[in-house]
């Protein structure tokens, strides 16, 4: 649901980082998927909670990465608005 | 009590999440997200996962929510700025869709509920399964790799020329 949740708002935002939070927030939603997973399926083994803090790991390092991207392309352009940054568009 | 607490915090994270739709202010969508967070959190605790609920609001909350508000704070224009584009339709239908099939999907598994209890204190366990033999080592050292080049990355990118 809050996978769901975050989807919508990850398409329908025009704020980039409106959009990199609710990514966030859907990988937030994947782990928690992967830990009840773990907890019901395979309890003793704890695979889904492994993976879970892997998820974890990436989701913090692209988080870093993608508000570089936003503050530099705020620091030469002065906008984040999504719909505006179409230097690549044809 | 452990499933009343889940769904309880389970309510709180798909409110606040759906606060972050609604609301105008980015600001208050960012301080969304954080309650977001400390929800998943608890869910997390609900699920008898321990170490995977602190190192949550550790990294998560101290670390994520944090660059998301400096970025925020450093890109000024907050008051009108959480407001959706044009793709809203297609986007809920796409949404609704993804929605239907996940519960549909999860309806109709016939998961393989494993009666043995969750392992209570997950640290040592999850200390075992990640660094000794037949463990994921490797993983963990990709990881660092990982991380190593994104904070690279980011310094190299915000650089002031």
């Amino acid at each position: 649901m809050l996978f769901c949740i975050g989807l919508y708002g990850a398409l329908t935002r025009r704020n980039a980082i409106a959009i990199l939070m609710f990514v966030e927030l859907m990988l937030n939603a994947a782990n928690i998927a992967m830990v009840a997973f773990s907890r019901y399926v395979t309890p003793v083994v704890l695979t889904g909670q492994v993976f879970a803090l892997f998820i974890m790991v990436v989701a913090a390092a692209e988080a870093a990465v993608a508000l570089a991207i936003i503050i530099s392309i705020y620091r030469s352009r002065q906008i984040i608005d999504a719909d505006k940054i179409d230097l690549m568009k044809g | 009590m452990y499933d009343l607490s889940f769904y309880i915090m389970a309510l709180f994270a798909v409110g606040a999440a759906l606060g972050m739709l609604c609301t105008r202010n980015l600001f208050r969508a960012a301080l969304l997200l954080v309650v977001c967070f400390f929800t998943v959190g608890g869910i997390y605790v609900a699920l008898s996962a321990d170490f995977v609920a602190v190192a949550q609001v550790l990294v998560y909350v101290g670390a994520v929510a944090v660059l998301v508000i400096l970025a925020i704070m450093l890109t000024r224009d907050l008051r009108q700025a959480n407001f959706p584009n044009r793709l809203r339709l297609g986007a809920f239908i796409v949404s609704a869709l993804v929605f239907g099939l996940m519960v549909m999907s999860i309806y109709y598994t016939r998961w393989k509920v494993s009666p043995a209890p969750p392992t209570e204190p997950t640290t040592a366990a999850l200390g075992a399964r990640l660094f000794a033999e037949n463990g994921y080592l490797l993983p963990v050292e990709i990881a660092s790799v990982l991380i190593l080049a994104s904070v690279l990355g980011a310094i190299v990118l915000l650089r002031e020329k």
